[in-house]
């Protein structure tokens, strides 16, 4: 009995976690603040989180048709981005704005750099970037929650010295902003996922948030409305952990985090934005090639011995 | 608990095989024998066609210092000197004995001393005139690491048993099952290398061999330390067991001997007990044979050239799930095509998986994530590693400290994008190598 196996190269078992199953949990734990924007902003908003999902999906398997490589929709890359960009945007946002933004984000800045894993900048908050600077007035626009009444959001009321919610009200998320960043408890439940997941890890939202708690209390603000208000926590947790955009070595990790930091409490403080997280993650994305290329891991068994 | 850092934890699955006695296998019929058995110089054969041999008796040998002597596990006929396949499908040269009627001859000579009456020249002697190489499977000739340079002072032997890879239950079985062996080979080793002190090192996933260890080694005249170690891949390689013992690092392009360290695997120290204590060669040696693709997994003792497939027969054969048989542990066994190849020094096991057990991986896009990063345990770069030997940039794969890569396994293991970073590696290496020879 002549038998004969199939041989492939060692290792021979593979841990659990592929690219895929990753990335729809990112999508699964992306659900709480979906599920905190369509209570405070109503059914508008869910149907907006839907629609740029699905122009995301759409845009990417149509881009890699017609570029003529395989459709990888299913590795849900494009979910997550589709769902992310949503959540930064205002909830009154027209749709065919957002859909623009969908489209930017997947094949201008993901697609044309040569598809997941080689983009530079994140590609939801280089869409919101591009879409504030097309549409400033929409962009910035913002409405009151269980309402649609135009309001202004916390850190603009603080840029303007005027009264700002209260601790509570921002951490249950009932206050005007972007979709998916007001809710700072539903902020906590999917970063918590995800990091029981093992998906995320802590060094660049911890140093992201410390420094802004740190830098905003030297400067005479007061940290925790800072940590609470804005994006901070939404691009913390979610887009500062950006696997492809962000450094590789827990390290870089940590100084992309206190570079997010420091940038996001000048441009909070003394920028012409209230809001300075989306700059930040972006400029800071634009170091991250250099970060990996000085902070590698210590080598076993130090310099080397012969030459 | 002591361990060396980043490495990866693997599910066990040793529950098939760890509790199972090591049995005898009967002898096999035929053995085919690869003249190369070590990570040395190729032996060469002694006897021709036709000849008649004795069990034990030295049918190869090499005059270089890397390198061990073969001998016939069986006595028999040598039928065949040719081109024959190994597990890693390479022909290479090999001879054959067909198994004689009689096979009650021979016992080694026992006019032996006790090893504490040899000097460590003897040591050395006897041990290199046995065949023995490490049996843990980097199959390193014995004898050479037994002899390193006076200017290197060893302090300290370190007897390996992790078994860290996942199914294999060959050390663990011969930790419960020969612990006065294990500790004598350790002092034997001890004593060629002129080191005071002998660590057993052991994971604490083996409780039953910690215990058996330590009990052994109070009585034992040889002082002996048995410490347990965190269960974690990849353990037993030499480097980062050094460093969850003793916290020493051997230095980058280094040798164990460079940190004042031997270390041995459970199962080589056996075999230098059996060498010295009765002239025994190296003929047989431990083998699991386990996985979902195999009925009854047991842990045999095996002549050396038994073919794969009399002992899967010996195992109730294959069930219909069998998909892939491995020689050697999951991380960094090799596939094999056919049962009809021959177990070596280096076999370990003889793994077949399930078609569950077994998928095959379709490599996609780094997506960065850096997991291989945190996983390498000698503080490598794979996912920049192989984005640089992918485009050729050999400057850089040797920048970025290809040299120093163990090939354990890890990056791969955890890549989610399931890139074969460590064959990109071991491709690399090789490369740089055949330019720095076309260089000279």
């Amino acid at each position: 009995m002549q038998m004969t196996f199939e041989t492939s190269v060692s290792p021979h078992i593979r841990a659990r976690d592929d690219a895929q199953r990753i990335m729809w949990w990112v999508v699964g734990s992306l659900l709480f603040p979906v599920a905190a924007a369509t209570y405070f902003f109503g059914l508008r908003a869910l149907i907006l989180i839907l629609f740029t999902t699905l122009v995301a999906i759409l845009a990417e398997a149509g881009f890699q048709r017609i570029v003529g490589k395989p459709v990888t929709i299913r590795d849900g890359s494009a979910a997550v981005t589709g769902v992310l960009l949503a959540l930064v945007l205002p909830p009154s946002l027209p749709l065919w704005m957002a859909g623009i933004g969908a489209i930017v984000a997947v094949v201008l800045v993901k697609g044309l750099f040569g598809g997941l894993g080689f983009n530079i900048f994140n590609p939801a908050l280089a869409a919101r970037a591009v879409l504030l600077a097309s549409w400033p007035v929409a962009m910035t626009t913002w409405t009151k929650p269980l309402d649609s009444v135009t309001t202004a959001s916390p850190l603009f009321l603080a840029k303007m010295h005027e009264a700002v919610p209260d601790y509570l009200t921002l951490f249950m998320g009932n206050r005007a902003g972007s979709l998916g960043e007001t809710s700072v408890l539903m902020i906590l439940i999917g970063a918590a996922i995800l990091y029981w997941k093992k998906i995320i890890d802590w060094p660049a939202p911890t140093a992201y948030i410390g420094t802004v708690a740190l830098l905003t209390a030297l400067l005479g603000q007061d940290p925790l409305f800072h940590i609470l208000s804005g994006g901070l926590l939404l691009g913390a947790f979610f887009m500062a952990t950006d696997y492809v955009t962000a450094p590789v070595t827990t390290s870089g990790r940590f100084i992309f985090g206190l570079g997010c930091g420091i940038m996001t409490v000048l441009i909070r403080l003394y920028g012409g934005f209230p809001e300075g997280v989306n700059y930040s993650i972006l400029i800071m994305n634009m170091l991250t090639p250099v970060i990996d290329t000085y902070v590698r891991p210590r080598l076993f068994g130090g310099v080397k011995k012969h030459g | 608990m002591k361990t060396f850092s980043k490495g990866i934890h693997l599910g066990h699955k040793k529950e098939a095989t760890e509790s199972l006695p090591i049995l005898k296998a009967p002898l096999p019929k035929r053995a085919i024998l690869p003249l190369q058995q070590s990570l040395g110089a190729p032996a060469e054969a002694l006897v021709k066609l036709g000849d008649v041999v004795q069990e034990y008796q030295k049918i190869a040998d090499s005059t270089k210092f890397i390198s061990v002597p073969l001998h016939a596990p069986i006595a028999g006929k040598v039928t065949r000197i040719d081109k024959l396949p190994n597990a890693a499908g390479l022909a290479v040269p090999s001879i054959v004995i067909e198994a004689a009627e009689d096979q009650q001859g021979a016992t080694p000579a026992s006019d032996r001393r006790p090893w504490k009456e040899l000097c460590r020249e003897e040591i050395r002697a006897a041990v290199r005139e046995a065949g023995i190489v490490g049996l843990g499977g980097a199959t390193f000739p014995a004898h050479v690491k037994l002899s390193p340079p006076q200017e290197k002072k060893i302090d300290t032997v370190i007897i390996n048993g992790c078994e860290c890879e996942p199914y294999l239950t060959v050390d663990h079985r011969l930790m419960l099952e020969r612990p006065r062996d294990i500790l004598s080979g350790a002092g034997a080793i001890a004593r060629a290398v002129g080191a005071q002190r002998v660590i057993i090192g052991i994971e604490n996933n083996k409780p039953d061999a910690l215990q058996a260890m330590t009990a052994e080694a109070l009585k034992a005249d040889q002082p002996a330390e048995v410490l347990s170690l965190e269960t974690k891949y990849p353990q037993g390689g030499e480097k980062m067991l050094i460093k969850a013992i003793l916290g020493r690092e051997v230095p980058s392009g280094g040798l164990p001997m460079d940190v004042g360290v031997v270390v041995h695997n459970v199962g080589t120290a056996v075999a230098i007990t059996e060498a010295l204590e009765t002239g025994k060669p190296l003929v047989e040696r431990v083998v699991t044979v386990t996985g979902g693709g195999v009925r009854e997994p047991k842990n045999l003792l095996v002549r050396i050239g038994t073919p794969f497939a009399d002992l899967i027969e010996q195992c109730g054969g294959l069930t219909e799930d069998a998909a892939k048989v491995i020689m050697g542990g999951p991380m960094t066994g090799t596939a094999v095509s056919t049962l009809e190849v021959p177990v070596v020094k280096a076999t370990s096991s003889i793994l077949v998986l399930g078609k569950k057990e077994v998928a095959s991986f379709a490599e996609g896009n780094c997506i960065r994530c850096g997991r291989c990063i945190r996983a390498c345990p000698v503080g490598l770069m794979p996912n920049y590693l192989a984005d640089f030997s992918k485009i050729k940039n050999w400057e850089r794969v040797e920048e970025y400290h290809v040299a120093d890569c163990i090939e354990c396994g890890c990056c791969t293991y955890v890549c989610p994008a399931r890139i074969f970073l460590v064959q990109r590696f071991k491709v690399a290496k090789r490369e740089l190598q055949l330019r720095k020879a076309v260089c000279k």
